[in-house]
């Protein structure tokens, strides 16, 4: 679904660029300057495909963990329409996983490596995904505005300077945007629906409202990946102006609903032509990227019980292939 | 006649519907859980085509009933007598040999009861049964593939591979049962004799079993009871989850 930069501490991007080839950096940053996609054979810096690695397994695991608190609400959705529309979202979350385990595999990591890292707590998935689903509203509620954030997120992604990332990305895009109406056709159900129904509707976006800004990442004078990441064209917009353009887009959504956005400082701004808003808690937003976020233990939790539950089938698998190799080749 | 040929055809919509139903209710219960990412996947792709077949032949129950419900109305406003799901699709998921266990044995039954029915004089029930056909042959696939690759597999995937079948062979006699009604259906060119499909159902799963290195289990009299709305302990677990919201608002449309 999506990701961000989480970094707790800032990577030395730079420290071992001195002794890399000039001439060969020199033509990278020339292409990257052009817009030309950098291909896995190609040169690249160490701290390119460092931060890329990081930035595109983080990606895939946000897919991963992101199924759980959507799973959730399966077995419980409300007519046999919605399970259905749910079971595909959850099915096409790890598909999107899969694209971007191989779009970070190009890089010379492996998947079992990026498993191990995020099993051991070492590597970081999207924020939002630490908080709990509590009603149905949440399922329309995070088609809305989670994957609503994650497209807008996404899309100049589809423009990033890395090929497979950039290609991984088109199809995720085509893929949520989907998703995010049925999400937001959703919640149109429950505005239109019964007391109890709009009611419901409004709780959940009180809760994820904020959570949903905070995917955009730390504000842009907190963030120490983000120039090197736009001078590399990685990121092409900064955090802060992903954030402004989702809110601008959000708020009409969520007045066309009868909603109300949980935000006494949401004013439209005539001069900017946007809207200006509150300040995220960003004490909340450092806390659950520390780990510490609502249900973090359990999404963990669940994580490293289906890894650990599964060794079984696993080992199994791989010996059944052994065998069937070993008995091929004595044919 | 009419009145009986009637409630025969809806009895077996609701059959069909509820043993879809209820399967795609339990695979659900899988999503993000699973062993591998490819599995995960699987499971919930399998849940999704049981649950979308679901939606057609309850779809098609509820006109035949005549009362006003649609497939969410059967879905969601039955008890656990009403159900009329074999007691197979309702067993836990346990570890991943037995929920294995359960989709092999079911698949390999409902594949060629939908080939069957996909050539019903019924035309709705052959035009959700062709299509279901196609989905099922994949099923069919995944779940014996990994018999054979547990059973085939290390010495515990094999010893959970064995308990697994022997928890679920209680289970495959019902799979066969017959009914006067259903009778009524096979003269009429509507229905599939259930009984009938046994001996290839046990030429196929013998074959997988042979495949995996898996000694058929022998077990007694089968238990059976589903077909009438006499279930295990399970089913009313899985509907109070399933049909809570509807139930806590029954003036909502979702």
């Amino acid at each position: 679904m999506y990701t961000t930069e989480l970094s707790a501490t800032p990577t030395r991007i730079a420290a071992a660029e001195g002794v890399e080839d000039a001439a060969r950096l020199a033509e990278f940053d020339a292409r990257v300057a052009a817009d030309d996609f950098i291909e896995p054979k190609d040169w690249m810096p160490e701290a390119y495909r460092r931060t890329l690695i990081r930035q595109i397994s983080q990606h895939a695991h946000s897919e991963i963990v992101g199924m759980l608190p959507e799973g959730n609400w399966i077995t419980r959705a409300p007519s046999l329409r919605r399970k259905a529309i749910l079971m595909a979202k959850v099915q096409d979350e790890a598909g999107h996983g899969l694209y971007l385990y191989c779009a970070a595999e190009t890089l010379g990591i492996s998947r079992d490596e990026m498993t191990q890292a995020l099993l051991a707590g070492k590597a970081k998935y999207s924020t939002i995904f630490n908080y709990p689903t509590l009603t149905w509203a949440d399922m329309g509620t995070i088609g809305w505005l989670v994957d609503g954030a994650a497209i807008m997120n996404q899309v100049p992604l589809q423009r990033t300077s890395y090929g497979p990332y950039a290609r991984a990305m088109v199809r995720v895009c085509k893929e949520e945007s989907f998703h995010q109406r049925q999400g937001y056709e959703a919640v149109m159900a429950l505005a239109a629906g019964t007391p109890e129904q709009k009611a419901m509707a409004q709780d959940a976006l009180d809760r994820w409202w904020w959570p949903s800004l905070m995917m955009f990442g730390p504000p842009d004078d907190n963030s120490p990946n983000t120039a090197q990441s736009m001078r590399w064209r990685i990121k092409r917009e900064t955090n802060d102006e992903l954030r402004q353009k989702f809110v601008d887009v959000t708020v009409p959504q969520a007045e066309a609903l009868g909603l109300t956005i949980p935000d006494p400082d949401l004013v439209w701004n005539e001069a900017k032509g946007g809207y200006d808003f509150g300040t995220p808690d960003w004490d909340e937003f450092y806390a659950v990227v520390r780990g510490e976020g609502p249900v973090a233990m359990e999404r963990m939790e669940a994580r490293r019980k289906a890894w650990d539950d599964g060794a079984w089938v696993r080992d199994a698998a791989m010996e059944h292939a052994a065998k069937q190799r070993s008995q091929r080749l004595a044919a | 006649m009419a009145d009986a040929l009637a409630a025969a055809r809806f009895a077996q919509s609701l059959r069909l519907g509820d043993d879809a139903l209820i399967l795609g209710q339990r695979l659900g219960e899988w999503a993000g859980h699973a062993p591998t990412l490819e599995v995960d996947l699987a499971l919930t792709n399998i849940g999704l085509d049981l649950i979308g077949q679901a939606q057609h032949f309850l779809g098609y129950a509820g006109e035949l009933e005549g009362k006003g419900q649609d497939a969410d109305g059967l879905a969601f406003r039955r008890d656990v007598y009403d159900f009329r799901n074999c007691l197979l699709v309702e067993q836990p998921n346990g570890d991943f040999a037995r929920t294995i266990a359960r989709q092999y044995l079911f698949s390999a039954w409902q594949l060629p009861l939908m080939q069957g029915l996909a050539a019903s004089a019924d035309r709705r029930i052959a035009d959700v049964a062709e299509k279901a056909v196609k989905e099922i042959a994949y099923h069919v696939r995944f779940s014996g593939e990994w018999i054979v690759r547990l059973g085939d597999g290390t010495a515990e995937s094999k010893r959970r591979m064995e308990a697994a079948l022997a928890w679920c062979w209680r289970f495959v006699d019902e799979l066969f049962e017959s009914d006067p009604a259903e009778a009524m259906l096979v003269e009429a060119g509507e229905a599939v004799d259930r009984a009938a499909l046994r001996p290839a159902w046990d030429a196929a799963v013998d074959a997988v079993l042979a495949e995996a290195g898996l000694a058929r289990p022998t077990i007694g009299r089968g238990v059976t009871g589903g077909r009438a709305g006499r279930h295990s302990e399970h089913l009313g677990h899985i509907l109070s989850e399933m049909q809570f919201l509807p139930r806590a608002y029954p003036d909502a449309v979702w």
